[in-house]
């Protein structure tokens, strides 16, 4: 129970700590100082305590985006376990439940771009949601190999105690599925060599041009729900890295921090050292995920 | 199953009052739309109580017509059917009130109001026919009435061609099914379903050329890809709400049909599912896709509803495939998620099409680039068009979720299975899924996002007014059915598990064991995850409200990068939000063709992009068979000359060839 609480506190509070990571890797890459680590949770509360401006075309879709987006995201949250206590719900098939939750975060964040009426906005809605179709088969692709892995069908089971001995039988596909996971985290939380979250021209953005409108609290929950969603995916990641299993809850937990840690030192150094592809690229990055983890798949069954 | 002939009688009745008092529209009106809610009530009541109860006893008669009688029963499968049906025709006849009163315009309606109760009784007719003739002929009656619902505006030339399309595409597949019946009646001996039943042990049975026959003829009118051409075109012609009846009751007879017509035959082999999965699977994709090109709402919705039969068709194909298999589970999730699909397509396509109906009437038109803005002029048929779109992209907590989740599960079982090449396959099928799911999501923002939402394209929609409670409450009935099958999947799951039994061939009390764990487990997280996103969604809608109170919202323009007088025209079009997966990502037949002429040169001339959305399977299949069968028929014009005394020598000439093939054989 404690463990379950601590797990939960971890989940809500630290995802802004990793993108301060990410963000100091990449100045130190590039030979800055770079932002206090603690730069996002600063920029969070600035933007929880100013106004807000409305467009007069929008309508409540537009106030409700960035909810239920961080309402869902959150919920995902709970599906997954972290380490140390198992997740708070956990069933058969629960993975589809948890990809599905975070297409109702981008279904509405899409529609809260479209409300706006603006070209920009409704352009990188479709970007957003046509690439999310590529990533999504990916996802359950790499998903159904840790099924099949496992012989496990709940998220907690996959990545639990079954995986050590997975890893030592099927080693090989279950490295490959990684590095798919790895790729499609990356797509999914637009993040470079998919998009670029600090570029400045609207035209070449994916995910920050959807929420140009947004400002004030509601801009808040967006940016702290796409650092949640980053966590979650960056959770699944080491999870599946780490892969043995912990005897001591306490000593997994702390294995699963220093792993995210690493995850974010990882992303901060693809972005520092890899360009941002062109857009036509990225379905084929994104298909050839999806190839990876079909390959690890003919591993497990040969 | 009196209950049911009176719902029947109803319906039949108050169809002919209603053309009785043709006159007064007001009154002709009020009775068919009593009729057929009433007629759909009895009927939803009956249909329960024989899935709940057991079937009640069935009923015989005779009936002079040559090989006919009258044999009906409500066995859970038809029941099954039956409740999709009425559920949807309660609120969709209720909707019809208001609508046609609109749309009438001074025309009386009688005949529209009759045929659509005939419709209403024959779909009930076809599901409870337990005798090849009365089948067929309900299902005559059935094809042609929804013909004559869909011609309603037939001064408009578009829905005189949609008609024809649907009139030759229905009669040929009903073809199909009499050499079906034929067949059947041939190797048992009579045309009885009962007879029939006891086919699936008769050794030397061409079982696979019926199965084939089934599938074209019943595939027709499901819609399975690439026999689904006649369908974008006949259901958006019609009425609104025939629309949501033909969209969410009628097609799934075809379905009903194809099971009905594998209950007859040996169990299926394996080949036969892996067909119909792969068939589903592609089909579905290729809907979506197409789907994602329509500018026309009902067009849009009625490829999602091919999309969601291939759904529905890859799920029957993996529960065959798996009890061929000898997985007990694989097929009772199968089954249960393909059969559960049906009724959760049923409400929420039904909701889809009388919430478009309603707001292509308040905007003027269908086209979705000159719609915009309607939330803010209609909240609440808006709101719930919104709703149907969340459920149509199988989000949670909406219904249709449930229904994917159990045919995930059901993939997930097949991809576990230790023969070799069923894992692999079953993997595709399920990245499959998951890709049609996230198109389907791309498909209904895209709908939702510019039919709903930015500022309106057109005068029309500028000006749209939302139509009173006779309009929005029907809707807001589906939308709790949407709502109450995501919350209780467990409980719609123990209502259908004896036609899921009897699709999967198990035992009830077996397959209620065996869907019992994993539907007990999702039930409670399905529901908390539905209060869990309730509750934080209405905590943070608090926190942001208190947060503003204190410094109030201020209203603006759009950000448009500087630019100070935006425009409606200035939004991303629906052309454009599809672009980027209709031009690169998908292959390219199912892209729209387009013309670009691109501006050339110091003194550019003019330029133009046009862009046509032709159905591949029309465009490639069907228009050259159709145009190549012409041309050869064309020679047999030279044997019918129009005179009188020629045509009475073929007839001569014919019975005396008969005459003469019966003397000959008598020996």
């Amino acid at each position: 129970m404690l463990l379950s609480a601590i797990q939960l506190l971890l989940f809500l509070s630290l995802p802004p700590f990793l993108l301060g990571v990410i963000n100091r890797v990449k100045a130190r890459v590039a030979g800055r100082t770079g932002q206090p680590l603690l730069q996002p949770y600063f920029d969070l509360w600035r933007l929880l305590h100013k106004g807000a401006v409305y467009s007069t075309t929008t309508t409540w879709v537009f106030r409700a985006g960035p909810v239920v987006g961080l309402a869902a995201v959150a919920t995902a949250g709970l599906l997954l376990s972290f380490g140390g206590a198992p997740a708070m719900l956990s069933f058969s098939g629960d993975f589809v439940l948890f990809a599905y939750l975070l297409g109702l975060a981008r279904f509405f964040t899409a529609l809260a771009a479209l409300d706006t009426g603006s070209a920009f906005e409704g352009m990188g809605a479709a970007r957003e949601v046509s690439f999310a179709s590529l990533a999504e088969p990916a996802l359950f692709l790499c998903l159904v190999v840790l099924a099949r892995a496992t012989g496990a069908l709940s998220l907690s089971q996959m990545l639990g105690e079954g995986l050590g001995s997975a890893w030592s039988t099927s080693g090989p596909a279950l490295l490959l599925t990684a590095l798919a996971l790895f790729v499609v985290a990356l797509a999914e939380n637009a993040r470079i060599p998919v998009d670029d979250p600090n570029t400045h021209l609207e035209l070449t953005m994916i995910h920050e041009v959807m929420v140009l409108d947004h400002s004030g609290p509601d801009f808040a929950f967006i940016l702290y729900g796409a650092a949640l969603k980053l966590f979650l995916f960056g959770a699944l990641v080491v999870r599946l890295a780490l892969g043995f299993h912990f005897d001591s809850p306490w000593a997994a937990l702390l294995a699963f921090l220093g792993g995210m840690l690493v995850f974010a030192v990882v992303v901060g150094t693809v972005e520092s050292v890899m360009a941002r592809l062109r857009l036509s690229r990225v379905p084929q990055m994104l298909v050839g995920a999806s190839v990876l983890s079909v390959f690890a798949l003919v591993l497990l069954l040969r | 199953m009196s209950l049911f002939l009176l719902a029947l009688g109803i319906l039949v009745a108050g169809g002919f009052a209603a053309l009785l008092s043709n006159r007064q529209s007001a009154t002709a009106l009020l009775l068919g739309t009593g009729s057929a809610a009433l007629g759909s009530l009895l009927g939803l009541t009956a249909a329960v109580r024989a899935l709940w109860l057991g079937p009640p006893a069935a009923l015989q008669a005779s009936w002079s017509a040559p090989l006919a009688a009258v044999r009906l029963g409500l066995d859970p499968l038809s029941a099954f059917f039956l409740v999709a049906l009425f559920a949807l025709a309660l609120p969709a006849s209720l909707f019809g009130h208001g609508y046609m009163k609109k749309a009438a315009a001074g025309r009386p309606l009688g005949p529209f109001l009759l045929f659509y109760n005939l419709l209403l009784a024959s779909i009930a007719l076809v599901l409870a026919a337990r005798q090849a003739v009365l089948f067929l002929v309900a299902w005559e009656v059935m094809a042609l009435t929804s013909f004559l619902l869909v011609v309603f505006d037939h001064h408009d030339p578009e829905v005189r061609r949609a008609g024809l399309t649907y009139l030759v595409a229905s009669h040929l597949g009903t073809a199909f099914l009499f050499f079906l019946f034929l067949m059947l009646g041939r190797e048992a001996g009579a045309l009885d379903f009962e007879a029939f039943q006891l086919l699936a042990g008769k050794a030397g049975l061409p079982a696979t050329l019926l199965f084939g026959l089934a599938l074209v003829g019943f595939g027709t009118k499901a819609g399975v890809v690439p026999l689904h051409v006649w369908l974008p075109e006949a259901h958006p012609a019609a009425p609104s709400h025939v629309s949501a009846l033909l969209s969410g009751a009628m097609i799934k007879v075809g379905v009903y049909g194809l099971l009905r017509t594998l209950s007859f035959l040996p169990p299926a082999p394996f080949a036969w599912g892996v067909l119909l999965a792969a068939l589903g699977a592609v089909g579905a994709f290729a809907a979506i896709v197409l789907a994602l090109g329509q500018s026309d709402v009902k067009r849009a919705l009625a490829y999602s509803s091919v999309e969601n039969m291939g759904i529905v068709l890859l799920g029957i194909g993996l529960g065959l495939a798996a009890a061929a298999q000898g997985s007990a589970l694989g097929a009772a999730l199968s089954f249960g998620g393909a059969l559960l699909h049906v009724w959760n397509h049923a409400l929420m396509k039904g909701l889809a099409f009388l919430g478009a109906g309603s707001l292509a009437h308040a905007a003027h038109t269908r086209d979705i680039e000159q719609m915009g803005g309607l939330l803010s002029r209609l909240p609440r048929t808006a709101g719930l068009f919104l709703l149907a779109a969340v459920a149509l992209s199988a989000l949670p907590p909406l219904n249709a979720f449930v229904s994917e989740w159990l045919l995930y599960l059901g993939l997930l079982e097949a991809a576990r299975s230790p023969i070799s090449a069923t894992p692999l396959a079953a993997t595709l099928a399920l990245a499959a899924l998951a890709l049609v799911g996230a198109v389907a999501a791309v498909a209904f923002t895209r709908l939702a996002g510019l039919a709903l939402l930015g500022s309106p394209r057109s005068a029309g929609a500028a000006h749209a007014q939302e139509p009173g409670p006779s309009s929005w409450l029907p809707m807001a009935l589906l939308g709790a059915g949407c709502v109450g099958l995501a919350l209780f999947p467990a409980e719609a799951l123990a209502l259908a598990a004896p036609a899921i039994a009897a699709v999967a061939r198990q035992p009830v009390e077996a397959l209620r064991g065996l869907l019992q764990g994993p539907t007990r487990e999702l039930a409670l997280p399905v529901r908390a995850v539905a209060l869990g996103l309730g509750a934080t969604a209405a905590l943070l809608w608090a926190w942001r409200s208190r947060l503003l109170g204190a410094r109030p919202p201020a209203r603006s323009e759009t950000w448009g990068c500087g630019f100070t007088g935006p425009t409606a025209r200035m939004q991303y079009t629906g052309s454009s939000y599809a672009q980027l997966l209709l031009s690169g990502l998908v292959p390219r037949l199912l892209a729209p063709r387009s013309r670009v002429v691109l501006p050339r040169g110091l003194f550019p001339g003019r330029s133009s992009l046009a862009s046509v959305r032709e159905d591949p399977a029309r465009r490639r299949i069907f228009d050259p068979l159709f145009e190549a069968a012409g041309a050869r028929f064309q020679a047999l014009r030279r044997l019918q000359t129009g005179r009188l005394h020629l045509q009475l020598l073929y007839t001569v000439v014919t019975l005396l060839a008969l005459a003469l093939y019966l003397v000959v054989r008598r020996p």
